[in-house]
């Protein structure tokens, strides 16, 4: 597999680290209910299709990635850099 | 060395004045450079290579290529022996050894073809009826057995020793296969100068252009491809790759491929691989693999002599070898002709020629008589004698009468499946074709073509048109000029008429019926065909597993598409009903040593030597592996025969002078930006905004899921400059936590990081005799009184004369103790001065040994306890949870379940009987009950020996906790065969107060 990181270009899949799906966000852990952090700990979906997921450069340039993957074909069509997403904020 | 009675006088593409020898069977034969092991086994009439998987059967040759099910070998002896290795594709060298497998005692003689009179027990499905019952006789007595009577070759049994190496490469266009149809495309885009990279599996190039005789442009073959690959070699952008197989097709234009830079070698040359595995990335990919031809189903059609009639005519075209003297032709289509014309031309004898197709077209029995055969139109061969080798074929002609004819070659063509095993590899499933009776590839994995034979275009007309206009599509999809690609190179079309014929039968005799093989190599017949679909294993799936066709080495290459046509047949479906076959890397056996390059033994991973690491060598340092880091674990002295004695007198001097121990290894993480105070707020469950400039605070992070995943101290360098030190182990992993907590999490504060582990050499000097041993060092104007750098002060200084440092007051060990960092080409230096500033107390260097031994006294926890089982509160650090902030893990560990009383949290052990020794591992039991999983009540996580105490302590988590202390129970450990009393006790076993620790 190749990923085009946004910083260092198409790069073999051996550089990057999987994390998971990219969409849930973190509640505010002096607000939120246990139940609420527990669904955002645990709970996942498994897509069979486009997945947004991250991925880590570790062998780059330690970006975190969202990496948009179909799940069925391994067919990449977006990879955009995690940081630009401002806290709380919904993907 | 005898002659080689089968060798023509001239032709082909040997090189004559290249004498080999080589032996078989411990045999001495000659050869030539450019023949491979089966060639030049036909040359020397050697026609029995092999005896077959279950029944034992004598096997010969049947192929030319890759594909071959028969003719598998051990080559070469020792250590490099290998076992199942294709004569047809394994290049002569001078001194290569073979040996024959699966037969007992000898390849002539094999006791074991009696399996053959046994073969009711052997039919498909044999695994599961026979060896049923009792289930303990499996192991004992069913499976050695079948191992013994059903196998493969020896694998070598001592340690590889050649080297193997991983490559990578890039380019426009990869062109797979270097027949007509890959050389045609290479041409056409190496001549535009886009980078190219032509690979083929055999060590020489042209594909079926070696083995037949056409004209290209005009030109006979030999010529054009002579031409045609000097021109290749010109241009600077393309790359040859010959004996090197494109394996497997991965995502987005990844391409596997082994390289077999020595295998043609008695041994490699010096600082040579054997092999190379290639991971080659390819913008766009042409498929130029060419086709596999298909034998028919009839009795005997395993016999030795019996061949496929491409191969024959590679045989006598390329190597210059009459694989028979009596050759009779059986061919279902115009293909097998050209077999026929060729070994008469060669000066064999061609007696028969049997065509399966009732038409009798003039033009071939024109043929047929100027080449001075009978000619059975509309006829089939309806069985082969002859055991060892071929005498005597049965043919059944279109009016049902048989005739018997005696000879040693029996060619056998049935049409070509195209070799589209690539095109499968990303879920493509095949698509049959009517008008040419074949699998073709379906959808095709982005940025793969396929060109000729490999698409089902098998002329040689349509090889190069294909190759030549694919590869101009593939670089203008690239934005490439094609401009200078040059001309289409032309040839005639050949015929390639065919009506397929799967099988024959009828020509089973009532008493020796005689078995009709689909799979050679896993002797699967036409017979085990129609017993899975009598039985209901009638979907290919189940067909496979249930005979085993197809699952051998050569994964059915010849064999797959004969089975499903029997199984199409005795279900009334046609072949694409009937199911299809989808493909998985690797195309051919690919070595696990390839895959694994240079990366085994010691080099499975890099190893990391601390910056002091050769100080610690000369002081005679015995090593330890933690992760990728060698450290020291501790420095025998002349006259310590115990390792313990060792690591005795190394705590002793700590906690009584002065010692010296590398910790470089742990993580270093340099955090900067007005946000970094809220940053580590965030990841630590402890507060960091009110930790003064110049002070280090111990801290502890969680996972988000409560757990504990790694601690440290941090200190704070500046107002917006902090340094974080992680444990060794979890260097990388905190690194990227901590990046994933900014970048993903909180990517509004404003904090950057990066990791100095390997920046900085930092020592501990412990001991009460510390502070002297630093004042050596440290540069006079930095004051080390204890009001001065009090414990955990933290701040630069410089030493040696200006050199930049880092001084600590930390301690793991709970003496007076700092650490002291400086930029690690100083790391020697640093030591070397602490020696000789610490020599008048005995500064002692110490080892990660001693460094647990002085953690343990003081109940530190470490690796062992931070297991990734462990919370906070586990581990007797709850106090440390703020509860003003928001931190990594905080909900989660506020969960119930992980507040229970009863889980096992953390304490001291010792031994009732303080004799005794402690075994990390051992379970708690209750006194008085069973060691049972119920009455587990938690285990022992670290021991020592304690040398101040002279006994062994130990600490760990037991259920309850410190609400236990002065408890005794049971340390049990079943795999040492412990079973001791140990009383709980605080895990602080020295100096509680700390006054060590302040003086």
């Amino acid at each position: 597999m190749r990923i085009t990181c946004p910083y260092c270009g198409a790069r073999d899949a051996q550089e990057f680290s999987y994390l998971g799906a990219a969409d849930p966000v973190r509640p505010d852990g002096m607000a939120a209910a246990e139940a609420a952090m527990a669904d955002y700990v645990y709970l996942r979906d498994n897509p069979a299709g486009p997945h947004r997921e991250l991925w880590y450069h570790g062998s780059g340039c330690r970006s975190w990635l969202i990496v948009t993957r179909d799940t069925r074909t391994h067919a990449i069509s977006a990879v955009e850099p995690a940081k630009v997403r401002k806290a709380g904020e919904a993907a | 060395m005898s002659a080689q009675p089968f060798r023509l006088a001239s032709g082909g593409l040997i090189d004559r004045s290249q004498a080999l020898s080589f032996r078989f069977d411990g045999k001495s034969y000659g050869g030539h450079a450019g023949d491979t092991l089966a060639s030049a086994l036909l040359a020397n009439g050697v026609r029995l290579v092999g005896r077959s998987f279950k029944y034992h059967r004598p096997r010969g040759i049947l192929s030319a290529g890759p594909e071959e099910p028969n003719a598998l070998v051990e080559l070469r002896s020792g250590a490099r022996r290998e076992p199942n290795t294709r004569a047809t594709v394994a290049e002569l060298f001078d001194g290569l050894e073979a040996v024959s497998q699966n037969r007992w005692p000898s390849l002539a003689f094999d006791l074991l073809s009696l399996n053959g009179l046994f073969s009711p027990a052997l039919v498909a499905g044999f695994y599961y009826k026979t060896f049923m019952w009792p289930a303990s006789f499996w192991e004992k007595l069913y499976e050695p057995l079948i191992r013994r009577a059903a196998g493969l070759g020896r694998a070598a049994g001592a340690e590889d020793p050649d080297h193997y190496e991983k490559a990578f490469a890039f380019c426009d266009l990869l062109v797979i296969g270097g027949g007509p149809a890959g050389l045609a495309a290479a041409l056409a885009a190496g001549r535009t100068g886009a980078r190219v990279i032509l690979c083929d599996e055999d060590f020489r190039l042209g594909g079926r252009l070696l083995a037949e005789k056409r004209e290209i442009d005009g030109r006979p073959v030999a010529e054009w491809l002579a031409a045609a690959l000097a021109e290749l070699e010109s241009l600077p952008d393309v790359r040859l790759m010959p004996r090197t197989t494109v394996f497997g097709l991965y995502d987005h234009g990844t391409y596997g491929a082994v390289e077999r830079v020595s295998d043609h070698l008695p041994q490699p040359q010096p600082h040579q691989p054997r092999q190379r595995a290639w991971r080659i990335q390819a913008k766009r990919a042409i498929l130029a693999a060419g086709a596999l031809e298909r034998p028919i189903v009839f009795p005997g059609n395993d016999t030795p002599g019996v061949m496929l009639a491409g191969a024959a005519r590679t045989y006598a075209n390329r190597y210059g070898v009459l694989p028979g003297r009596e050759t009779v032709l059986f061919t279902a289509g115009d293909d097998g002709w050209a077999t026929a014309r060729d070994i008469a031309a060669a000066g064999g004898k061609v007696a028969a020629i049997v065509d399966a197709r009732a038409d009798a077209d003039p033009a071939r029995k024109a043929l047929a008589d100027r080449l001075g055969a009978r000619l059975f139109a509309g006829g089939v061969v309806e069985r082969a004698r002859g055991g060892r080798q071929l005498d005597q074929v049965t043919i059944r002609d279109a009016s049902g009468a048989t005739h018997a004819l005696a000879c040693d070659l029996l060619a056998v063509s049935n049409g070509w499946n195209p070799t589209l095993h690539l095109t499968s590899h990303q879920n493509g499933k095949p698509v049959w074709d009517e008008e040419i009776h074949c699998f073709v590839p379906g959808t095709l994995p982005a940025g793969l073509a396929v060109a000729g034979s490999a698409a089902g275009r098998f002329t040689l007309a349509t090889a190069l048109e294909d190759g030549a206009r694919l590869a101009r599509e593939a670089l203008g999809d690239l934005g490439l000029s094609v401009a200078a690609a040059g001309p289409v190179p032309a040839a005639d079309d050949e015929p390639c008429g065919l009506k397929p014929l799967w099988r024959v039968t009828g020509g089973k005799g009532p008493v020796f019926p005689g078995k009709a093989f689909v799979d050679f190599q896993n002797d699967v017949t036409d017979a085990d065909v129609e017993l899975a679909a009598r039985e209901g294993f009638r979907p290919v799936e189940h067909l496979k597993r249930y005979t085993t066709l197809g699952m051998a080495t050569d994964q059915g290459k010849t064999s797959n598409l004969s089975g499903l046509a029997i199984m199409a047949e005795q279900t009334g479906r046609t072949i694409p009903q009937a199911g299809t076959t989808t493909f998985r890397p690797p195309y051919t056996p690919v070595a696990i040593g390839a895959l694994g390059g240079h990366h085994r033994g010691k080099a499975f991973r890099p190893v990391r030597l601390a910056p002091t690491h050769g100080w610690s060598s000369e002081q005679g340092a015995v090593f330890v592996e933690t992760g990728q880091w060698l450290r020291a674990q501790y420095y025998p002295k002349p006259g310590e025969t115990d390792w313990l004695a060792t690591v005795n007198r190394e705590v002793l001097a700590v906690r009584e002078t002065v010692g010296i121990c590398d910790v470089s290894t742990l993580g270093k993480i340099d955090i900067q930006g007005a946000d970094a105070a809220a940053f580590l707020e965030r990841v630590y469950i402890n507060g960091w905004k009110a930790l003064p400039v110049g002070k280090a605070r111990y801290g502890l992070m969680l996972r988000e899921d409560g757990f504990v995943m790694d601690d440290g101290t941090t200190s704070r360098l500046g107002e917006h400059h902090f340094l974080m030190t992680t444990t060794t182990a979890n260097a990388g992993k905190v690194m990227q936590h901590l990046e994933f907590c900014h970048q993903v999490l909180w990517p509004d504060l404003d904090v950057g990081m990066v990791s100095v582990s390997e920046q900085w050499a930092q020592v501990t000097v412990a001991g009460p005799k510390a502070r002297k041993t630093l004042r050596g060092v440290v540069d006079p104007e930095h004051d080390l009184s204890n009001e001065a750098f009090p414990y955990l002060a933290a701040r630069a200084v410089t030493v040696g004369g200006g050199i930049p440092a880092r001084l600590f007051r930390i301690s793991f060990s709970g003496e007076l103790a700092y650490e002291l960092a400086v930029p690690a080409g100083y790391g020697d230096a640093m030591m070397r001065a602490l020696m000789q500033a610490g020599a008048p107390f005995g500064i002692t260097p110490y080892g990660t040994e001693a460094l647990g031994v002085l953690r343990i006294e003081k109940g530190h926890v470490a690796g062992n306890e931070l297991s990734g089982q462990t919370t906070a509160r586990d581990l007797g650090l709850g106090k440390m949870m703020s509860s003003k902030k928001d931190y990594v893990g905080r909900l989660m560990a506020n969960r119930a379940a992980l507040n229970e009383p009863e889980r096992p949290s953390f304490v001291g052990f010792k031994p009732v009987d303080r004799r005794e020794r402690l075994r990390a591992g051992a379970h708690f039991i209750g006194v008085g009950k069973a060691a049972t999983m119920a009455n587990d009540e938690g285990y022992m996580t670290s021991v020592a020996h304690s040398p101040h105490l002279n006994h062994w302590i130990g600490l760990g988590l037991i259920r309850g906790g410190s609400a236990r202390i002065g408890e005794q129970v049971r340390a049990y450990d079943p795999v040492r065969g412990g079973d001791i009393l140990v009383e709980i006790c605080s895990p602080v076993f020295l100096d509680p107060e700390g006054a060590r620790l302040h003086g």
